[in-house]
């Protein structure tokens, strides 16, 4: 009671009522408080409170003004708890009191309900004693009512079947099937049970051959065909109620289904363009397809189940028999259309193709959304992937074709002003338009190509389409692949025609080695960044790093360069071997001027030099000289060319000689005639003109010389280190070749009486 | 590996092909101003001494040497005679106009002849290469017979029956092939049969090899690009390979274990094998030389062993595993092979067979025309540059143990 009214006490009550729950040792939940607080004797509000201990601790411990102050603070506390104590004891007072008046009250109001349910209890007992006299008297005719109006209705009954027959005719003249199907449904098991009795049976004969005829009438109809969806869908299902097999059903309409798309399909191999093609297979068999489809469903599988005619596994088996049909349908079409895609070889105009392929695969989803489960939509989409894989192909090997045929006109074109007299096209030129239009062709594919991945083509958003399309198709199949053809290519003119050298045109060598480089060096590096930014290429594929490329480029490129010097060295070769072999050295007559085949080979090599210089920089040389020919041709005619004659007429000599030209071999650097060329002019052509002076000096070596055989080897020779020095890197080279010539012909000679240096100058300086 | 300068120019090298038990090469000189020489060199395998004879060959500049596989003593030169300058200018001493002498008169001409070393060669003069007394008082060779027949030109190479009793040599004369018969004592040759090949232009046969299959039935030549097969009983070309190199082919070699294997190299820097059955394509081609490759040796026993010196100056010792007869690396027949050894041989299989560069020798300064197999040690290999310096090799010793084992 206490806890109870204290609950709506103000704020300040609450702490009021708090503090004498503390002193009746009750804490918030009604419990004792804490132990270690309430066992202190001192604690004045603890329950183990002690006055003597207290008054005791507090006489040992404090003064006497303390004393006093805690006496009357203490005074003053008692003093405001007895008031609170007294307030609340009036409170609760008055509401004690008003409580013991609603309880009495109360008690008055019951006596006066009691009363009236007990008159109400007689009441109902008199009732319930009535009710049950009542339903006595009327016992036995309830029951002659209920008979009568059974036998009513049997006979209402017998009247209907008896009357079947009649109606049934009645509405098969009609034409009201569906009624007839229900009435016969209706009465179908009463003459079932009954077929025993004679007259019953005979209801039912007749029954049966008025719906046979019916079902007969339904079934052509149905196979007519020519009637509306809505007549057949009706036919279908009343066939249906009359127990005809559902499978047969779907069959005949499957097979009626597929004579019309067949004929669709026959249309279809007339067309020649591929867009129209498209758009008439769309338009007629798809359509129709997704017609047959619809309406199929409608009748065999979304009708809805009533009675226990329909087993429940007719939609499973028809849904199944409509997939089965669906795909051999579009295997058919597919297979058509494949064949008319392959068809589609021209490159020329990519955006037919992506249109019609869009709108074939566009199509193709009404089946999907039709026929949730099938496969005919992926397989559709496998065409569409299969379609822009041929097409890849295709344009690869267009490009390879277009850069074949690139460099046929190229060939052409050096070719030309041998034939023409018009001012023969220049090797930068060649260059820059062969360049330029791989380029261009390139970026016109890669445009084309990238017609498939449109936004606004519907399988642009397939997974193959974002993925391996771009990086496996179009930068691996196609760019990666005809960079290497280019390469490739390239290097099969080093190796088909190696062995000749006369088939391809040195210059036509060049000026793809030069491209290569470009390529290693550049374009590449474009194209590739180009067919990235198109494409958006993902890397999650592995794919041909650029720098792989570029390493093959520049392998071609040296390659080719290679071979360039290789072939034009082998002309010069040539040249010479054939001058050294069919001379009589012996018996030749005292040289007056150089011999011509040497003035050719100086041509040669200033006509090679300036072809090489048209595309390659001019590369650094050793340190030279700024004087002209004259002072190193004075170095080299001088005393060391004396010191290795003079002494080989003198037999004792003839060893130092041979020591003393080991020891200088010792000493000079080993020369590789066929060292790898580096990508500049200066390069190239000292590789030429080492082959040449090496050939020069092993055929030498191999005839035997007369006096004016070695004389005119020294003219020759003279005449060479005036022309050639400055085409080469380091000029030494040439004087140490040149030497070794004259050396190796003095040696060769039977009467070595060397010319005299100014009589070979001045030769020399008549031409 | 070990180094004797000859004193003159030289291209013509050969191993004494009768001679198995000591390394011996033969070097013939080639100088138009001295007498030439024919130097002995023997490697003392065991001291690693080489020591050197030397017989004089004044007949004129050696340009091909070639020693009989029957007769130690016996061997064939082909060299240039130029005796005419020497001649006129003897005759008319001191000549108003020795240039008229000269061209009217000089004319160089290749010929082939059959020589003796003197028996004493060996006892003699086998001193320290250096010793001036030694070069000073050589010996001279004695001549059994001229192979010589001008109406046929100028003699290439002299080839010796491979194998043979030493009585049959063939030598190739500008575009003749002339097969020659030698009495018992090698004093007297007469031909027996000849071929001649035919074309248009001038041909001339390069190098030549006497096949040692089918009998020495089979002769292969050398003219510009092509090689030619002949049959020697018929002296009738069998095949012929045009353009078997870009440019001139300078050699040939038979392998000495597979009968149809053939290696070619030429002026285009490469070596070729062919098996003569299939000559549209070469079997294999190297191309490790940076000039003209001069000469090609297969060894004797391991033919996968392939030699070749080319004019950059270098040798290089290839292994041909790939198109080896012996391609698994050992020697030993399978029915001899225990248990034990199966294992290793199937270990051996395993290994990939890769064809390699064994090693290139940088030694020579000059060009090298000529290499050549000891004929005594398989593992011995000389060759001789244009300077005159002859460099004996070993095979590798790591190589060695890999083939025998």
């Amino acid at each position: 009671m206490y806890g109870n009214f204290s609950v709506c006490f103000s704020a300040r009550k609450r702490r009021v009522h708090g503090m004498l729950k503390l002193y009746y040792g009750l804490n918030e939940e009604g419990k004792t408080v804490d132990q270690a607080e309430s066992m202190n004797p001192c604690d004045i509000n603890g329950t183990h409170f002690d006055p003597e201990v207290y008054l005791n601790k507090f006489r040992r411990e404090c003064s006497l003004g303390e004393l006093m102050d805690q006496e009357s603070c203490m005074v003053k506390q008692i003093r405001s708890l007895d008031s609170d104590m007294q307030t609340l004891v009036y409170e609760n007072y008055n509401k004690f009191i008003s409580a013991t008046d609603t309880i009495r009250k109360m008690k008055n109001d019951f006596k006066k309900m009691e009363d009236e349910m007990d008159c109400l209890s007689t009441n109902m007992a008199a009732i319930t004693e009535f009710s049950a006299h009542i339903s006595g008297t009327l016992q036995d005719q309830h029951a002659q009512i209920t008979k009568l109006s059974g036998v009513h209705n049997l006979l209402r009954k017998l009247q209907f079947l008896f009357e079947l027959p009649a109606r049934l005719n009645k509405c098969l003249e009609l034409q009201a099937y569906s009624q007839a199907v229900s009435s016969h449904r209706r009465a179908r098991c009463v003459l079932q049970q009954y077929s025993h009795m004679p007259s019953f049976r005979g209801i039912q004969d007749d029954c049966h051959a008025i719906m046979d005829k019916l079902a007969q009438e339904l079934r052509q109809k149905f196979r007519d065909g020519g009637s509306s969806a809505k007549d057949l869908s009706e036919c279908v299902e009343l066939l249906l109620q009359l127990d005809e097999p559902a499978e047969e059903l779907c069959d005949k309409f499957l097979i009626h289904a597929q004579s019309r798309l067949e004929t669709n399909l026959r249309g279809l191999e007339a067309e020649t363009d591929i867009l129209e093609f498209i758009d008439r297979g769309c338009n007629e068999f798809v359509s129709s397809l997704c017609l047959v489809i619809a309406s199929y469903q409608e009748l065999f599988v979304n009708r809805p189940q009533e009675g226990n005619l329909a087993s429940k596994n007719i939609p499973q088996m028809a849904i199944g028999k409509l997939h089965a049909f669906v795909d051999a349908m579009a295997t058919c079409y597919f297979s058509l259309v494949e064949r008319r895609i392959q068809e589609e070889k021209s490159v020329g105009d990519n955006s037919l193709l992506v249109r019609a392929l869009d709108r074939f695969h566009r199509r193709l989803q009404a089946v999907a959304k039709l026929l949730p489960g099938s496969a005919v939509p992926s397989q559709g989409t496998e065409i569409v992937v299969r379609a822009a894989r041929e097409r890849i192909k295709q344009y690869l090997a267009a490009l390879q074709s277009f850069y074949l045929d690139s460099l046929r006109d190229v060939r052409q074109a050096l070719a030309a002003p041998r034939l023409g007299g018009n001012a023969p096209a220049s090797l930068p030129e060649l260059l820059s338009s062969l360049s330029a239009s791989i380029l261009n062709q390139i970026k016109s594919v890669l445009a084309s190509v990238h017609l498939f991945t449109a936004k606004d083509i519907t399988f642009s958003n397939k997974p193959y389409f974002k993925g391996e399309f771009c990086s496996q198709g179009v930068r691996e199949s196609l760019v990666v692949n005809f960079i290497k053809f280019v390469c490739q290519s390239s290097r099969q003119f080093c190796e088909s025609a190696g062995d000749r050298g006369g088939s391809t045109p040195p210059a036509l060598l060049l000026l793809l080695s030069r491209l290569c480089l470009d390529y290693e060096t550049s374009t590449i590096t474009y194209i590739l960044t180009l067919t990235d930014e198109q494409f958006l290429v993902q890397h999650r594929s592995p794919v041909t790093a650029v720098a792989a490329l570029c390493g093959e480029a520049r392998e071609a490129a040296q390659k080719l360069l290679k071979h360039y010097v290789k072939v034009q060295g082998l002309i010069i070769s040539q040249m010479l071997r054939k001058s050294v072999e069919t001379r009589d050295w012996v018996n030749t007559i005292e040289p007056r001027n150089v011999r011509a085949v040497m003035k050719r080979v100086v041509e040669d090599t200033t006509s090679i030099d300036v072809q090489v210089s048209l595309l390659y920089e001019e590369g650094t040389r050793k340190a030279h000289s700024s004087d002209s020919s004259k002072r190193t041709f004075s170095v080299y005619s001088g005393s060391r060319q004396q010191t290795r004659y003079a002494p080989s007429y003198t037999p004792s000599a003839a060893m130092d000689t041979n020591f003393l030209s080991n020891i200088h071999k010792l000493f000079s650097e080993r020369i590789d005639i066929f060292s790898p060329v580096e990508f500049n002019k200066v390069s190239v052509v000292t590789g030429i003109i080492k082959i040449s002076l090496k050939t020069f000096l092993e055929c030498v070596r191999l005839r035997t010389f007369g006096r004016y055989g070695l004389q005119q080897i020294q003219v020759d020779c003279n005449y060479l280190q005036m022309y050639l020095w400055r085409f080469v890197s380091d000029e030494n080279l040439v004087h140490f070749l040149l030497d070794e010539i004259v050396g190796s012909t003095a040696h060769r000679c039977l009467d070595p009486a060397p010319m005299e240096q100014s009589v070979i100058e001045v030769i020399c300086e008549r031409g | 590996m070990y180094q004797p300068y000859l004193v003159l120019q030289a291209r013509a090298l050969t191993s004494q092909t009768a001679e198995s038990d000591a390394i011996r090469f033969l070097v013939g000189t080639q100088s138009l101003k001295f007498d030439n020489q024919i130097h002995i060199i023997d490697f003392d395998d065991e001291n690693n001494i080489i020591s050197k004879s030397v017989l004089q060959h004044q007949a004129g500049e050696i340009w091909h040497i070639s020693a009989s596989p029957a007769d130690k003593a016996v061997l064939t030169t082909c060299y240039n005679k130029s005796e005419a300058p020497a001649l006129s200018l003897s005759q008319l001493g001191a000549s108003v106009f020795p240039a008229q002498v000269v061209s009217s008169e000089s004319r160089v001409v290749t010929c082939g002849a059959v020589w003796r070393m003197p028996p004493e060669w060996e006892s003699g003069s086998h001193e320290s290469p250096d010793d001036p007394h030694n070069s000073h008082n050589p010996q001279n060779l004695e001549l059994l017979c001229h192979l010589d027949n001008s109406s046929h030109g100028n003699a290439s190479c002299v080839l010796w029956e491979p194998m043979g009793d030493g009585k049959h040599v063939i030598s190739l004369a500008d575009n003749h092939a002339l097969l020659w018969d030698l009495t018992e004592s090698s004093t007297q040759a007469t031909i027996s049969s000849s071929a001649t090949l035919e074309g248009k232009g001038q041909l001339k046969f390069t190098a030549g090899k006497w096949s040692p299959h089918h009998n020495c039935t089979q002769l292969a030549t050398a003219n510009d690009t092509a090689i030619r097969g002949w049959d020697l009983r018929t002296m009738s070309q069998i095949y012929c390979i045009e353009n078997a190199h870009g440019q001139l082919v300078r050699d040939l070699d038979f392998n000495p274990n597979k009968q149809y294997y053939l290696a070619s190299c030429g002026d285009d820097c490469k070596v070729k094998f062919w098996d003569v059955r299939n000559i549209n394509e070469p079997v294999k081609t190297l191309e490790e030389h940076s000039h003209w490759v001069w000469s090609v040796r297969f060894n004797h026993s391991h033919d996968q062993l392939v030699l070749t010196g080319s004019s950059d100056s270098r040798v290089i010792l290839s292994n041909m595993v790939s198109i080896s007869s012996e391609p698994f690396g050992h020697l030993v027949d399978d029915d001899d092979l225990s248990d034990g050894e199966d294992n290793h041989q199937d270990e051996k299989t395993q290994e990939p067979l890769q064809d390699s560069i064994i090693s290139t020798y940088e030694e020579h300064e000059d060009s090298v025309y000529a290499v050549e197999w000891s004929s005594a040690d398989p593992w011995l290999f000389a060759s001789l540059s244009y300077d005159g310096r002859l460099v004996i090799n070993r095979v590798p010793r790591a190589l060695k143990y890999h083939i025998l084992l």
